[in-house]
């Protein structure tokens, strides 16, 4: 799973490298000014040395001191170079595979936890990561070090940090197996309790106007004393690291006094090396801490790292690489042959069920149905944002599947029905339909929507800027603004899924004339609830439960088609005015 | 209303508080029944903080008065002298670790209990809050408060004032014991101590001006994540992956750069630290060495002045880092304690509702199981109840109303509905259609004008009473996450099974119900992900049938309903409105066509009224809408 990271080091691996080398470097040092120490004592104070060796010691641990630090410095500054420049990768690397998701991957994932698998897992892993860089390298070397030291100094007296050593690591390693399942678990209940609120806070209209206050309080003080029943059954075991540690650190300190205390007795042993070992000791428990808070790190982020690679092996559903570059659209045409489909590759899940087209270039064509009748499936294979399961669909005399999707997508434009305008100027939003638009092309663009009028009025007119989804214009102001985008395109097909649900009907029927005056040969398909809508169009596409139940003018569906004639009365009946 | 807003993540608060000590002195409040077991945490950590600094200090002990005499020549007393020594260490050394655990570990109950009350009490406060504060506070910042404020006073609640007062008593002590050993090296201490402090407060300072950046940069990078992945559709539909991406790069190396900068700084604060201590231990063995050879200080104080060098700067480090850590819980817990402060919703009703049985003399007894009738109950100043029956009489007087205080919304609002009947609104967004709804179930309050229910002016109505007797549809469908049965039943908490599927198939929404994986109890995602928005509409209208009230709020139930289906769940509808006053806004007018009185709203005032002929018959604003003349936004 790691390695599956580690390429987004990417052209940060040498401060990936230099951070232990630096650490290395300092641990090395550090392990010398016990021994120096005990020098100073044994052999300045209590033997000949003097004062000259004393201060001529000093000094150099001094020096030595210095180094460590700018050792030390270098290293925090190389990890954070590190392990920053890795998440600036990761998250672009994340970033840009997303782009490639085609619609069917970002159902499956969902908007809300690609969100955070792109934002708080990328952080987490990025602190572990860090944490790993300086640590992980850190800790087993004063390990080992010290210990070496310690045999050297004396192999006798070591025999305590053999017993020590794994008294505390087994310990450490108990405590952390066993605590991990309650911290999930406490994870886990604590994800519930969050939810819990968070569905509280949505929902706050609801509960206030059903008077559930009192439900969901019985709710939330279930959950949050659940929570804090984990947490105690987690924690209590993890609080035994900290006096276990201490009464190893606390334990061996008494057995090497007792021990090299009888030695130095025995002269075989002299009192500063018996204090280094005490340093000595210390050292190696602590990196043993050190280790076990690693582990610990470790295994909180791995959910994280989980997440995100996930993200990373997944495989873009559809792709184009057997699309001929060279290929364009010859015209507007669409067939459908035999197309079943199913959003989850289920034969027995079908929600478009063996549909037979045949549109032709320049036709409009409107699409009615009630709702889950699949209308907005329908039109989304013609952009192929998603593959058939079975049958073919070919859109201007090719199947969709032997284009670039860049060629096929310039050329369908398609309005959708959840649509996004995004944080910038009115005409910023209008240029995604073609960034290279001159400013007549866009107001002619937004005009045929009927947009242009209303981009006026405002102050700053094309230069409006919009809040992130377009939070500063109305429902209907938004749906015009998306198809002026689309239109810009100068598509040879142009989708509308529902998108004036929220336009006045004489607007509506305003941008029907101006499609009809202005687009001739474009194919244009409308998804609409309103009868008005699509009765003008060419032929009518009544869908009913993934089938299609009726395909033929407006005049001749009334008279036939039994779904299209109880629509038209549930829309139609008393209010005449219209017809 | 707008619609709810996403969570912003890697948000992090970094204000200080305000009023530090009412905020210590509210936290302390809710620990105040474990008063006793404080105490023993108190006792503990002093305990354990001091066995560590006398344990070292027994170091000079063992040295001068054993070690040394004892080097060379051996003595059975002072031998036994010196086992004694080494045995009341480990005590000493025992008790210290037995103390940690202790403090720790009644430490855990009594944060987790007062996080525990802490959690409840900010949301049995935030349920009784006015709709206004939920419309003036985004979801992200309510959800914060659970998040991030209860999160980092959880850290600091269970580690971080236990240490902090443990590092304090560490230093102090060890202080203490250095002077006692040498005033002289004590000095040279204090000098490395303000190179150290002010290490500390260079580089910390910095850091926290970078991180304060770093988060800065770090919403700029989350929140363009945020909108480009809601918006990847779009931008797959127009083929713009590449520019998207190269826009990201930008703001994502912007990022980079600051985090190195801050994360710089945080990362070389602990070397620093370390490595000066390790310059102060080589001082100060220099300089007690020499001392030592001077005969001015022994050996053992030597040994054991460097050992309470290497003490010291650890718990410096930490206080330091642990201040920070408590003072952001602090300002977490004072927004935490704000939102408990803020006041609650007004309910000055006495007037509740109650189930009764009226006899063929119109006699109106109070009963205590559900009869389908419901009376208003007033208690008289000598305590004998007055019932009046509920029917649904709802009457409006010159209403004014503004969310703000300086723009009315609803200017002059008379209108009445009598009993069984069906009023409609139709109007423009914004033309006051849901304020006034609610007004009748008083999410807001009406400064001018007012409302009375059969009667009764609706502030003399107890809130949940008033509340209980409107079964509502909402505009925004809000679906909570459980089962779909769980979902309907939210209406009426004690329905049976039979009824959820009554209620489901008067809505319509069995048929789509039996198609779900598991039917009925098909478990819902929180925004109802896995059903569209019409199916959502469904489920709410079977929640308020359900709910069998005798007044019904529909604001734009059907808005995202087909208009085939709208038709087919007619039939349900107008049985389930049958003699229940019902109040309708849509933006179709297909839905309000049979309603018994049309109000056509405009601006906060009412331009027109009438049935649905005799509006078509003025020719007014309903006509021209009706004829598609103009905009309904």
């Amino acid at each position: 799973m790691m390695k599956k990271l580690a390429p987004y080091v990417g052209e940060h691996r040498l401060y990936a490298i230099l951070t232990p080398l630096m650490i290395i470097g300092e641990v090395a040092l550090e392990l010398m000014i016990p021994l120096m120490m005990a020098g100073i004592v044994d052999f300045g104070i209590q033997g000949d040395g003097g004062i000259a060796y004393t201060v001529r010691m000093g000094v150099l641990m001094i020096l030595m001191s210095i180094v460590a630090l700018i050792f030390g410095a270098l290293g925090g500054k190389f990890a954070a170079m590190a392990g920053m420049g890795f998440a600036k990768n990761l998250r672009e690397g994340l970033f840009d595979k997303v782009q490639e998701f085609s619609f069917g991957n970002v159902d499956k994932f969902t908007t809300a936890s690609l969100v955070t698998r792109l934002t708080t897992d990328v952080t987490n892993t990025q602190n572990a990561f860090m944490m790993i860089l300086r640590m992980a390298i850190r800790a087993p070397i004063m390990l080992i070090g010290a210990t070496i030291m310690a045999i050297a100094i004396n192999p006798q007296l070591s025999l305590i940090f053999l017993i020590a050593i794994p008294v505390l690591s087994i310990t450490l390693y108990l405590i952390g197996s066993k605590a991990h399942p309650r911290f999930l678990e406490l994870l886990e209940r604590y994800d519930k309790l969050n939810a819990k609120v968070q569905d509280f806070i949505v929902n706050i209209r609801v509960v206030k106007a059903f008077v559930r206050e009192k439900h969901e309080e019985d709710k939330f003080v279930e959950s949050a004393e659940s929570v804090r029943k984990a947490q105690v059954n987690a924690e209590k075991l993890i609080i035994l690291n900290m006096p276990i540690m201490q009464f190893t650190i606390f334990s061996s300190i008494i057995a090497i006094l007792w021990f090299g205390g009888n030695m130095v007795i025995d002269g075989t042993f002299y009192i500063g090396q018996l204090s280094s070992f005490i340093m000595y000791i210390m050292q190696v428990l602590i990196s043993l801490m050190l280790i076990s808070m690693i582990f610990i790190m470790v295994i909180i982020s791995r959910a994280s790292v989980t997440r995100i690679v996930e993200v990373l092996d997944e495989k873009p559903l559809l792709d184009d690489e057997d699309g001929n570059q060279e290929l364009e659209l010859q015209d507007g045409s669409i067939v459908f042959e035999d197309v079943d489909f199913s959003y989850n590759e289920d034969p027995d899940n079908l929600v478009l069920k063996n549909i037979n087209l045949k549109i032709y270039s320049g036709e409009t064509i409107g699409i009615i149905g009630g709702t889950g009748s699949a209308k907005t499936t329908l039109v989304q294979l013609i952009p192929r944002l998603y593959d058939v399961l079975h049958g073919k669909v070919a859109v201007g005399g090719h199947h969709v599947q032997e284009y670039k999707l860049e060629t096929l997508r310039d050329q369908v434009a398609m309005v959708l029905q959840n649509n996004v305008l995004f944080t910038g100027t009115i005409k910023e939003n209008l240029k995604w339909g073609n960034q290279h638009a001159t400013d007549q092309e866009v107001e002619e663009a937004a005009q045929a929507a009927q947009a242009h009028q209303f981009i006026q009025s405002f102050p700053n007119g094309y230069e409006t800027v919009l809040g992130q989804g377009g939070v500063n214009v109305s429902g209907g102001q938004k749906q015009r603004l998306c198809i002026a985008r689309a239109l810009l395109k100068k598509p040879k097909i142009v989708i509308l899924d529902d998108s004036t649900s929220a336009v006045d009907t004489a607007t509506d029927t305003a941008i029907r004339t101006a499609f009809k005056e202005k687009l001739q040969d474009v194919t244009t398909l409308i998804i609409a609830q309103r009868i008005t809508s699509v009765s003008d169009a060419d032929r009518i596409i009544v869908l009913d439960d993934g089938k299609i139940n009726g395909f033929d003018t407006h005049e001749n569906l009334l008279k036939s088609n039994q779904i299209y004639q109880e629509i038209h009365q549930s829309q139609g009946k008393g209010v005449n005015i219209n017809e | 209303m707008s619609k709810p807003k996403p969570i912003m993540r890697g948000q992090m608060p970094m204000a200080k508080p305000n009023n530090l000590g009412n905020t210590v002195k509210r936290v302390g409040s809710y620990m105040k029944e474990y008063k006793w077991l404080l105490v023993i945490v108190f006792i503990a950590i002093i305990s354990s903080a001091l066995a560590n600094v006398i344990g070292i200090s027994f170091l000079q002990v063992i040295i001068d008065d054993y070690l040394e005499p004892l080097i060379g020549n051996y003595n059975e007393t002072l031998m036994r002298g010196f086992v004694t020594v080494i045995g009341v260490m480990a005590l000493i050394y025992f008790t210290g670790a037995l103390s940690t655990y202790i403090f720790q570990r009644v430490m855990l109950h009594v944060s987790t209990k007062t996080l525990y009350k802490i959690r409840i009490d900010l949301f049995t406060k935030m349920e009784a809050l006015p709709i206004k504060y939920y419309d003036t506070n985004t979801h992200g910042d309510l959800m914060s408060h659970y998040t991030n404020d209860i999160d980092t006073l959880r850290e600091v609640l269970s580690n971080g004032v236990a240490n902090f007062i443990s590092a304090m008593i560490t230093v102090v002590g060890v202080f203490a014991m250095m002077i006692y050993f040498s005033w002289e090296l004590t000095i040279i201490v204090l000098l490395m101590l303000f190179l150290m402090l002010f290490a500390v407060a260079t580089i910390g300072g910095k850091s926290a001006g970078y991180f304060v950046q770093q988060q800065q940069h770090l919403g700029k990078v989350n929140g363009y994540i945020e909108e480009m992945i809601e918006g990847q559709k779009v931008i797959k539909v127009f083929s713009r992956q590449e520019q998207v991406v190269e826009d990201f790069k930008v703001y994502n190396e912007e990022l980079r750069e600051n985090a190195t900068k801050a994360n710089t700084f945080a990362n070389i604060l602990m070397p620093v630290m370390g490595n000066l201590s390790y310059i102060l231990y080589a001082i100060v063995a220099m300089t007690g060495g020499v001392f030592a050879i001077y005969e001015r200080l022994t050996l053992g104080t030597v040994v054991a002045f460097l050992q309470f060098t290497r003490t010291f700067s650890q718990p410096i480090a930490q206080l330091s880092q642990q201040l920070n850590a408590v003072l952001t819980a602090l300002a977490g817990a004072e927004r935490i304690f704000k939102v408990i402060d803020h006041d609650p919703e007004e309910d000055e009703g006495h007037i509740t509702l109650v189930p009764v049985q009226v006899d063929d003399h119109g006699e109106i007894t109070e009963v205590t199981e559900s009869t389908g009738v419901f009376a208003w109950k007033e208690l008289k100043q000598d305590d004998t109840p007055t019932y009046t029956l509920v029917r649904g009489n709802v009457v409006f007087n010159e209403v004014v109303f503004g969310y703000e205080p300086d723009e009315t919304v609803l200017k002059g609002i008379s209108l009445y509905a009598k009993p069984g009947q069906k009023i409609a609104f139709v109007g423009s967004t914004g033309a006051g259609k849901t304020t006034i709804t609610n007004l009748i179930n008083r999410f807001y309050d009406v400064p001018a004008g007012n409302i009375s229910y059969d009667g009764i002016e609706i502030n003399k109505i107890k809130k949940s009473d008033l509340r209980r007797s409107l079964s509502m549809v909402l505009q925004d469908t809000h679906l909570f996450t459980g089962t779909v049965m769980e979902n309907i039943r939210y209406g009426r908490l004690d329905a049976t099974d039979e009824e959820v599927y009554a209620a489901a198939q008067l809505a319509n929404a069995d048929s789509f119900i039996q198609l779900l994986p598991e039917g009925y109890e098909t478990v819902l995602t929180s925004d109802g992900g896995n059903l569209s928005q019409g199916q959502r509409q469904l489920l709410a209208i079977a929640r308020a049938a359900i709910a069998d009230a005798p007044v019904l709020i529909l604001d734009e139930a059907t808005s995202s309903i087909d208009t085939r289906t709208e038709a087919l769940i007619q039939k349900g509808m107008d049985r389930l409105m049958k003699g229940k006053t019902s109040f309708i806004i849509a933006h179709r007018l297909s839905t309000v066509r049979n309603a018994d009185a049309i109000m056509v709203l405009e601006q906060g005032e009412i331009i027109e009224r009438g049935n649905h002929d005799q509006l078509i018959e003025e020719k007014g604003k309903y006509y021209q809408l009706s004829a598609g003349m103009f905009e309904l936004s």
